[in-house]
């Protein structure tokens, strides 16, 4: 390190008053450590397992064919007159990675609490690395879209192009409501337990095993609530062009669920940034 | 003008006892507990309050090295925790001139799944190096650990000595402009704890700012000039090392030969092993605090298990009074003993120690306690539990009334011949 003075960084310890401070600046002094966890994350995950990566092309694909064959030959769930195949899988790539990507980050903070009351570092980076590990998972299983457009002669339009942002919608959400979650469960362990149930509920609670179209027009709004509903439906969009738009226009859903999302977002980061100080004096 | 690196003032940092010890965990705690709490008087807030620091001020000037002693509970890691950044004080300020390293414990953030190779890359990163800087000392880093051979296999296949030594290599390199230091050393082998040192002292000559806490009095001489020696979340002494570890070792006791220990003297992470009390006895059996160096005499140390421990051995360390080791010595260290107590149940226990008439030299001695399986935990250690006074009054050579050098005193068998 040189030692030039004007270098050196002054650090102020002080008590934690009021609003704190963002300081994204050192979230982004950390960025390799974002990075590190993330890759750790994907390592650890996938070692000792016979399959390895295979899995994550076998989960999307398992839940497929269990739907297809439920709602879509038993209960004849109405698509438009998509294969229903396809219909759920477009919808269960989102889902899926927002599902794990949530269950990370609400839940690895407390994970890494031996991390946390030894070492300093931005808190925030945990969860982040948390919903971004999904994100390699998730390109992995496009090759079985991809595969899947081409078998049911899905021709792909320039609405596919806007697939990036509803990913990235899906992440910010994820992150969102991870930074919310994950702030509390080091708090309130009962997080830990909650998790699985607010996703279970939250997969029906989102048109992935359905269209919106089943939901009466008025009532739509109501499932722009959830902004995973925009997040889904814009995947179906983008993925089966305009054969989908014909019958419906995810355009409001989508807007209502930005806000949303923002919204969570924004407080998100405020809660956590207020809560993480203390991390290590209760974790 | 001074070149202050570390600048702290009023630094103080409060605890809730009731927070650390039934902490609402669970909602339905934090529940019962709001819905319990309008019907209950005003709760006893000041016993429950703990001040683990409280008005510290200090000024440290780049390229020291200072030691931080002081017992359990004292406040020290706090301090190196808040100097971190770690936790945030409760009151008070502070201004830390360069990028700190904090090495509060050996291999934070290693991951037993991943690689030897992995782990370095992980962990410097944790510890707040960047990429570059990694890979600019990588081969460093495997040579100082003497893994090379297994860095492409996971460190849960490592045994505890090569997992230690690879984890302090990666921190070693850190190359911080100030290191911050927690008792790294109480762990390991001789060797190990040799290579530590010398990498510190490596790093104090560099001109880099080293704060070192420790319980190894050998070690804080040797490393640092100046201490500072603690006390219930206070600095009670800055001096220098010489000075400030005599002071720490030889200061507030009681003249009395028995030692009890409070609760909130006994950290929490020692259950189940529960110190009771430590005495020492003259050749009669009686409590005492100064014994004469022609006499034998006990000490004994009393403890509650709780639960049974495997492979506890529980014994202590005989230190002068400037911190030199005199000897050690284990309750297990006879083989008949290891044998018939390598599984201790529950319960309360005693154990003495005769050392011999005719050893020590006059002066002040520190007993400190250890009970701990054999490098798998340490369960409870007090490394200056009580002190003694020797008087030499009838010991070998007391017709010279000078100073004999050396801690102790033993009766030898002269012989003088003439030829």
């Amino acid at each position: 390190m040189t030692t030039n003075k004007n270098q050196i960084p002054i650090t102020y310890l002080r008590p934690t008053k009021g609003l704190a401070a963002l300081n994204l600046k050192d979230l982004w002094d950390y960025r390799e450590l974002i990075y590190f966890l993330t890759w750790r994350d994907l390592k650890v995950r996938y070692k000792q397992t016979l399959l390895g990566f295979t899995w994550v092309i076998l989960q999307p694909v398992i839940n497929m064919v269990v739907f297809t064959v439920l709602f879509g030959q038993l209960l004849q769930v109405p698509t438009d007159g998509i294969p229903y195949p396809i219909f759920s899988f477009a919808a269960l790539l989102p889902w899926l990675y927002f599902a794990s990507s949530l269950t990370r980050s609400s839940t690895t903070l407390v994970g890494s609490a031996n991390l946390i009351s030894k070492v300093y570092f931005p808190r925030m980076v945990i969860p982040i690395a948390g919903v971004l590990s999904g994100l390699v998972d998730f390109l992995v299983s496009l090759i079985v879209l991809i595969g899947m457009m081409l078998a049911f002669k899905i021709i792909p339009t320039f609405n596919l192009l806007l697939l990036p942002v509803f990913l990235f919608l899906a992440l910010l959400t994820a992150l969102g409501f991870g930074l919310w979650l994950s702030a509390l469960n080091v708090r309130f362990r009962d997080i830990n337990h909650l998790v699985p149930f607010i996703i279970e509920i939250w997969k029906y609670a989102t048109p992935v095993i359905y269209g919106s179209t089943l939901i009466p027009e008025r009532f739509r709004f109501i499932l722009g609530l959830n902004p995973m509903t925009g997040v889904v439906e814009g995947f179906r969009w983008a993925i089966l062009g305009s054969k989908y738009v014909e019958n419906f226009d995810p355009g409001p859903l989508f807007i209502f669920s930005i806000t949303i999302t923002i919204v969570v977002l924004i407080s998100g980061i405020i809660f956590f940034k207020n809560t993480e100080r203390t991390f290590a004096d209760i974790i | 003008m001074k070149d202050t690196v570390i600048h702290v003032e009023n630094l103080s940092k409060k605890y809730k006892l009731g927070a650390m010890y039934e902490r609402q965990d669970t909602l339905r705690d934090l529940l019962v507990s709001t819905f319990r709490s309008p019907f209950r008087k005003k709760p006893k807030s000041e016993n429950q309050i703990l001040w683990a620091l409280k008005d510290v001020s200090f000024d440290i000037e780049r390229g020291s090295v200072i030691g931080i002693v002081g017992r359990n509970g004292a406040g020290k890691s706090t301090l190196l925790k808040v100097l971190s950044r770690v936790t945030d004080p409760t009151s008070g300020i502070g201004e830390i001139r360069g990028r700190v390293g904090s090495l509060l414990e050996v291999g934070t953030g290693f991951h037993h799944e991943l690689t030897g190779r992995e782990n370095i890359y992980l962990n410097g990163a944790i510890l707040g190096m960047k990429r570059s800087e990694i890979e600019s000392k990588y081969k460093e880093i495997v040579e100082f650990s003497e893994v090379e051979k297994f860095i492409d296999t996971p460190v849960k296949r490592y045994s505890s000595g090569m997992y230690l030594r690879l984890a302090f290599a990666v921190a070693a390199h850190l190359e911080p402009d100030i290191l911050v230091v927690d008792e790294v050393l109480a762990v390991g082998d001789a060797e190990f704890q040799r290579k530590c040192l010398g990498k510190m002292s490596d790093v104090a000559e560099e001109g880099r700012t080293v704060l070192f806490v420790s319980h190894n009095m050998s070690a804080i001489l040797r490393l640092t000039s100046e201490t500072l020696v603690m006390e219930k979340g206070q600095i009670v002494k800055r001096a220098p090392s010489v000075e400030a570890v005599d002071y720490y070792l030889s200061s507030g006791f009681t003249e009395s030969g028995e030692r009890f220990w409070d609760e909130d003297e006994v950290p929490n992470n020692a259950a189940p092993f529960r110190p009771i009390a430590l005495r020492i006895r003259n050749s009669e059996g009686k409590v005492i605090n100064t014994i004469r160096s022609i006499e034998k005499m006990t000490i004994e140390f009393e403890y509650e298990l709780d639960e049974a421990i495997t492979g506890l051995r529980v014994g202590f360390y005989l230190l002068s009074s400037r911190g030199e080791f005199v000897f050690t010595s284990f309750d297990m260290d006879e083989p008949h003993l290891y044998d018939e107590f390598t599984a201790r149940e529950s319960g309360r226990y005693i154990s003495k120690c005769e050392i011999p008439a005719d050893t020590f030299n006059e002066g002040r001695f520190v007993v400190g306690i250890n009970a701990s399986t054999y490098r798998i935990r340490r369960y409870f250690q007090d490394e200056r539990a009580i002190t003694f006074n020797v008087d030499p009054a009838g010991a070998p050579g007391m017709q010279w009334p000078e100073q004999r050098l050396g801690p102790i005193r033993p009766r030898l068998n002269w012989k003088i011949e003439k030829r």
